[in-house]
């Protein structure tokens, strides 16, 4: 592998990684600060997915799709942690994950009914459609900086609400110590239901700018939830910063494996996690 | 005693002549059914052992396995392996090696799993189950993702499995043994000590028990019954496909147990019963004008179990518990 093809895939594996994190994030943050599980958090990166595409499709700009979109994913995040999930924090994780099973069904069943069951393309938008050359013949797609570019700029996003702002402190605090924060006179409820919206919108976000490259169909949520899964399992549960970690170690092993193990690029993976299993049963920076 | 009495553990003697009246049914059924209800009746009961093996962890553990349907089609997979393409083949030999092979299996899984705790284990199990459905799926030798076919139903020598009938009972009498075996378990100082670790682990822990060894044993021992309940189905069906292990087929077994009532034995073959029957009622529900309703049976399944989770979370065996205890056996 020469150094123009291993800056590709280093590129790949990064861009790979860090949409990941933007999925695990979410999950991580639902459950280290809710403490419910929910496995449908593949289906929002879905309907994201479903959303970019008929947005771009109706109005005729990518960018559009993607305000309103997560515009929409905001409320969509926000009505269902009033209606549902807020009546689940007590119980535990069996139903938890019964009920996001139970939603599984009903979100891909939507879909089905709304948009149907082909496979769709989503066009790059032109202002992004370009290529930045390597050498002569090797080129790197700036739709794919541009999507790592968003996550970054989400990650940090992230970073300094939890760790500079005063909603932030909540947050941490409510992770922390529920009674106490709630005895200091902070309104917990309001609390959940914004960080759960958030989860919601960053995995509708991840699937949104994801779609041109990746194109959209049915249940291409559930392969990322799995994935999902080990970056959370690795990382350990509840750390961003873990998540973060163990999003970029999972997208360089699978990227690389695929070119240099291409016949055991499927369980590399999960070797990875296997291995930290048996090392640190609770994830690399359990909090 | 509250978690006893929560899982139901001892079945009330209103429930047992239920049972008993339910296993009278299943043994005339043949005589008034159609062969088409028998064959369809006879796959319900193979989930039955199947939902049965899943609450030895579910409810009887409180280990929460997503992934429990690996071991189901694993053994399905092994007969499909050894099955020729021109003869059947013995069932004396091959069904212990499935059902070993999966208890293997699970073992394997069960010790890097069983070393996690809570939601770990809920997303590890079900990490675990995606690997070795990729490998199935991705694998042409191992029929890729079209899966494989069972020309033949394994030769019993004594009995004709081709018989529908006869394939029929010697399914209920599969349940039936399981059932026994599994209720005496439950009271066995082995079962004990799970309950133990459902209720408290460091308790256990403390006591002096090791309890990585014994849900690891758990594990394998569930992942070998399901491996029985695949036999069966690879048997019964005469095909097996990577769907049979992939992560809706964990969920499905798990819906089941818990929609009967979990930590008996008894509800997860009830949940079994219930789960199929509803499921094969949605996807026949007719078309009404222009749209199929069975054609959108996931919306319904999905709606029915969110309903479930949200009012009935204790499943059939719950509700019927508190709807007795309402009436006035007020002993607490």
């Amino acid at each position: 592998m020469d150094f123009a093809n291993f800056l590709i895939q280093l590129l790949n594996s990064v861009q790979y990684g860090l949409l990941l994190f933007m999925l695990a994030a979410g999950l991580t943050l639902i459950f280290g600060i809710m403490g419910v599980v929910n496995l449908a958090h593949g289906s929002f990166y879905m309907l994201g997915a479903y959303v970019a595409w008929s947005l771009s499709s109706m109005t005729g700009s990518f960018t559009l799709a993607i305000v309103g979109g997560a515009l929409l994913s905001v409320v969509f995040g926000l009505a269902l942690e009033r209606l549902l999930f807020r009546h689940f924090y007590d119980r535990d994780h069996l139903d938890h994950v019964l009920l996001t099973f139970g939603l599984i069904y009903i979100f891909e069943e939507t879909r089905s009914i709304l948009w149907g069951d082909d496979v769709h393309g989503v066009k790059i938008p032109e202002l992004l459609a370009a290529s930045v050359p390597l050498t002569e013949n090797l080129s790197y797609p700036v739709y794919r900086l541009f999507i790592s570019g968003v996550c970054v700029a989400l990650a940090l996003g992230l970073y300094l609400l939890i760790s500079k702002t005063r909603l932030g402190m909540k947050i941490r605090a409510g992770a922390f110590n529920r009674p106490m924060t709630e005895a200091l006179g902070v309104n917990i409820k309001r609390i959940y239901t914004v960080v759960f919206a958030m989860g919601v919108a960053l995995a509708t976000i991840a699937g949104m700018v994801a779609s041109p490259i990746s194109s959209v169909y049915p249940n291409m949520g559930s392969q990322v939830l799995i994935m999902c899964f080990v970056v959370v399992v690795i990382g350990g549960i509840g750390s961003v910063r873990g998540a973060l970690i163990a999003a970029l170690l999972v997208g360089l092993v699978d990227t690389f494996g695929k070119v240099l193990l291409p016949q055991m690029a499927g369980m590399l993976v999960y070797m990875l996690m296997a291995a930290v299993l048996l090392w640190k049963p609770e994830g690399l920076f359990k909090q | 005693m509250s978690s006893v009495k929560s899982n139901l553990e001892a079945l009330p003697w209103g429930l047992q002549i239920v049972l008993a009246v339910g296993l009278l049914v299943l043994v005339v059924f043949p005589f008034i059914g159609t062969d088409f209800y028998a064959q369809m009746v006879a796959r319900m009961m193979i989930l039955g052992i199947f939902a049965m093996s899943l609450d030895l962890l579910l409810g009887v553990t409180g280990l929460v396995s997503l992934g429990h349907a690996v071991f189901f089609g694993l053994a399905g997979y092994v007969l499909a392996f050894v099955t020729p393409a021109g003869e059947p083949v013995s069932l004396w030999w091959t069904l212990p090696v499935a059902v070993i092979a999966s208890g293997l299996a699970a073992l394997v899984i069960g010790f890097f799993v069983v070393r996690t705790h809570g939601i770990y284990f809920i997303m590890v199990t079900m990490a675990f189950a995606q690997m070795v459905f990729f490998l199935f799926f991705d694998n042409k030798i191992l029929g890729g993702s079209d899966g494989l076919y069972v020309n033949f139903k394994p030769d019993a020598h004594l009995f004709d499995l081709e018989n529908k009938v006869v394939f029929y009972y010697f399914t209920l009498a599969l349940l039936v043994a399981v059932y026994l075996f599994l209720r005496r378990l439950l009271w066995s100082p082995f079962g004990r000590v799970l309950a133990g670790i459902r209720v408290n682990e460091h308790r256990m822990r403390a006591m002096g028990f090791r309890t990585f060894g014994y849900k690891l044993a758990a594990f394998g021992l569930a992942g070998a019954l399901a491996g029985l309940a695949g036999y069966l189905w690879g048997a019964q069906t005469g095909f097996i496909n990577p769907e049979l292990m992939g992560f809706q087929m964990s969920a499905h077994a798990m819906m089941m147990v818990i929609l009967g009532g979990m930590g008996n034995f008894a509800g997860a073959i009830l949940g079994a019963f219930a789960f199929e029957y509803l499921l094969l009622w949605f996807k026949d529900l007719p078309a009404i004008g222009a749209v199929d309703l069975g054609k959108h049976w996931q919306l319904w399944m999905g709606l029915f179990i969110v309903l479930v989770v949200t009012f009935a979370p204790r499943g059939l065996l719950g509700l019927a518990e508190r709807l007795s205890r309402r009436r006035g056996h007020v002993d607490e």
